[in-house]
């Protein structure tokens, strides 16, 4: 893993030695603090196979009623996650169009109403969806609390991120497309966003780890999701570390997997613009 | 409006509450994410390992699913304590690795040339790193930072949400819940409460970076 570094030219003889020394002292307190963690689970009972055999034992009799709860939690995270991103895409480019294109008069408003929303935690907005929207009579299932929360944090996210998009395109995509004659909206709509959108895929895709994080905020309200579904069984099950480290384990996989795919656009986007400046190279795609 | 001001010293208080978890989380998580940061720059593989790891695992798990590891988790294995101290220890292992990679972001963003230059006038390391590198990577890494550090100050209401008591989130719910206030005027009461603390953050911190900008 020797990467290029701007602090230290390649090592040499002496370095090397010193880096083989902390690599032993490291190793070392690492395997010592596996093995205290060992025996003060152990002496705490917590390696105990009843409370690892519900999740880990398939012969278990409780293990599929188990993974059938958690997974159907799982299903419900990602359902409120699919459903907050997918809204926060259509009311984001809402936002940013609305901003980009603004009068003066009132663009000040538009600006302050999009900083006072990123500036509220999504926990607020996700409990006051849930506190505010009842007292108008409006009665929603849980998962929806959960989308309009997440929806109206994000989404103002995102349109920053098109809007950023948006600015980093160079004017002559706007010149061009009134040049031959496209009005404002169709130049907009035809021209500048879909630009604006592909360069903005990985950050729109980094938000949807966001999201997926976010979602777990639905154990406030009642709503069962993964989380808040691994709450219930700890009840009866008595394994708080174990159902713990388990759904930690699927969020971090998750998560992991998609920010990787914003990883592997961001590469191949790159790469693509970079042959695009290159004249005769293009890709014959158009 | 009457809602803010009859229990304004409820808000007050929340306020603090907020102020209290946010100060502890950022400087522990500051230094953390320094400490961190220092490993993943450091020409040891296995600590560079470790940091990677340690930002991996933070930056993908759902900053709820480390407080309940902390607040249930622990306790099992024998450590005990407050709620407030899980809240602020969950918080603070969370943010140290957005803290890391800002640190590191800014380190990396110093263009080689100048190491070279500052070896090639023969300065060691440690000279180096303090006289060369740092001033210029300080300079990159506040705006990542000061957004971690944003984020972290609305990360604190999960902390609120999660049993900690006297602090806004908290506020929010005995109001809401507990003496059945309508729900919008606490709304509002409890966003500029959090305004209240992000705008000067947010303001403190740009100011600083125009401060510290250098033409490049």
């Amino acid at each position: 893993m020797s990467q290029y570094s701007v602090l230290y030219d390649a090592l040499g003889p002496r370095a090397r030695r010193r880096v083989l020394y902390v690599t032993l002292v490291v190793a070392a307190l690492c395997v010592a603090a596996v093995v205290f963690a060992l025996i003060a689970l152990d002496e705490q009972g917590q390696l105990a196979a009843d409370k690892w055999s519900a999740l880990f034992n398939p012969t278990d009799t409780q293990f599929p009623v188990v993974w059938t709860f958690l997974l159907g939690g799982l299903l419900q995270t990602l359902q409120a996650a699919f459903l907050s991103i997918v809204l926060s895409l259509v009311f984001g480019t809402l936002i940013a169009l609305t901003r980009v294109t603004a009068n003066k008069y009132y663009r000040w408003f538009v600006v302050g109403a999009i900083e006072t929303l990123r500036g509220i935690p999504v926990v607020l907005t996700i409990f006051f969806a849930s506190r505010v929207l009842p007292t108008y009579g409006i009665e929603l299932d849980l998962i929806w609390y959960i989308v309009i929360g997440l929806t109206v944090y994000n989404s103002v996210a995102i349109a920053e991120a098109i809007r950023s998009g948006i600015a980093a395109l160079p004017r002559g995509q706007l010149e061009a497309a009134q040049a031959i004659g496209f009005s404002r909206g169709m130049s907009l709509r035809l021209v500048i966003l879909p630009q604006a959108f592909r360069m903005m895929m990985p950050v729109i895709i980094g938000q949807l780890v966001v999201v997926v994080k976010d979602t777990s905020l639905g154990f406030i309200i009642g709503f069962e999701e993964l989380l808040r579904r691994g709450q219930i069984a700890v009840q009866s099950l008595n394994n708080p570390l174990q159902m713990y480290l388990v759904i930690a384990v699927l969020f971090i996989v998750i998560n992991y997997a998609l920010s990787k795919l914003a990883e592997r656009v961001e590469d191949r986007m790159s790469t693509r613009t970079a042959k695009a400046k290159t004249p005769g190279k293009a890709p014959a795609r158009v | 409006m009457d809602v803010i001001l009859e229990y304004l010293p409820l808000f007050g208080e929340g306020l603090l509450g907020t102020l209290y978890i946010c100060a502890a989380s950022a400087l522990g998580s500051l230094v953390l994410g320094c400490v961190l940061a220092a490993f993943r720059v450091s020409p040891v593989p296995i600590l560079q390992r470790l940091g990677a790891s340690w930002v991996t695992v933070f930056r993908n798990c759902p900053l709820s699913v480390v407080l309940f590891f902390m607040a249930f988790g622990l306790p099992e294995i024998g450590i005990n304590g407050s709620y407030f101290w899980f809240g602020v220890l969950g918080l603070t292992l969370y943010t140290a690795a957005f803290m890391c990679e800002a640190v590191r972001a800014g380190i990396n963003s110093v263009s080689v040339g100048q190491a070279e230059a500052a070896r090639a006038i023969g300065l060691a390391f440690l000279p180096t790193l303090i006289l060369i590198i740092l001033p210029q990577a300080v300079r990159s890494a506040i705006p990542p930072l000061a957004n971690a550090l944003v984020a972290m100050i609305k990360n604190s209401a999960i902390v609120g949400a999660f049993g900690v008591g006297g602090e806004l989130f908290s506020v929010a719910d005995t109001l809401t819940a507990g003496r059945g206030i309508a729900a919008l005027p606490v709304l509002v009461g409890i966003v500029i409460g959090y305004l209240i603390i992000i705008l000067p953050v947010g303001i403190g911190l740009g100011k600083l970076e125009r401060r510290v900008a250098i033409l490049r």
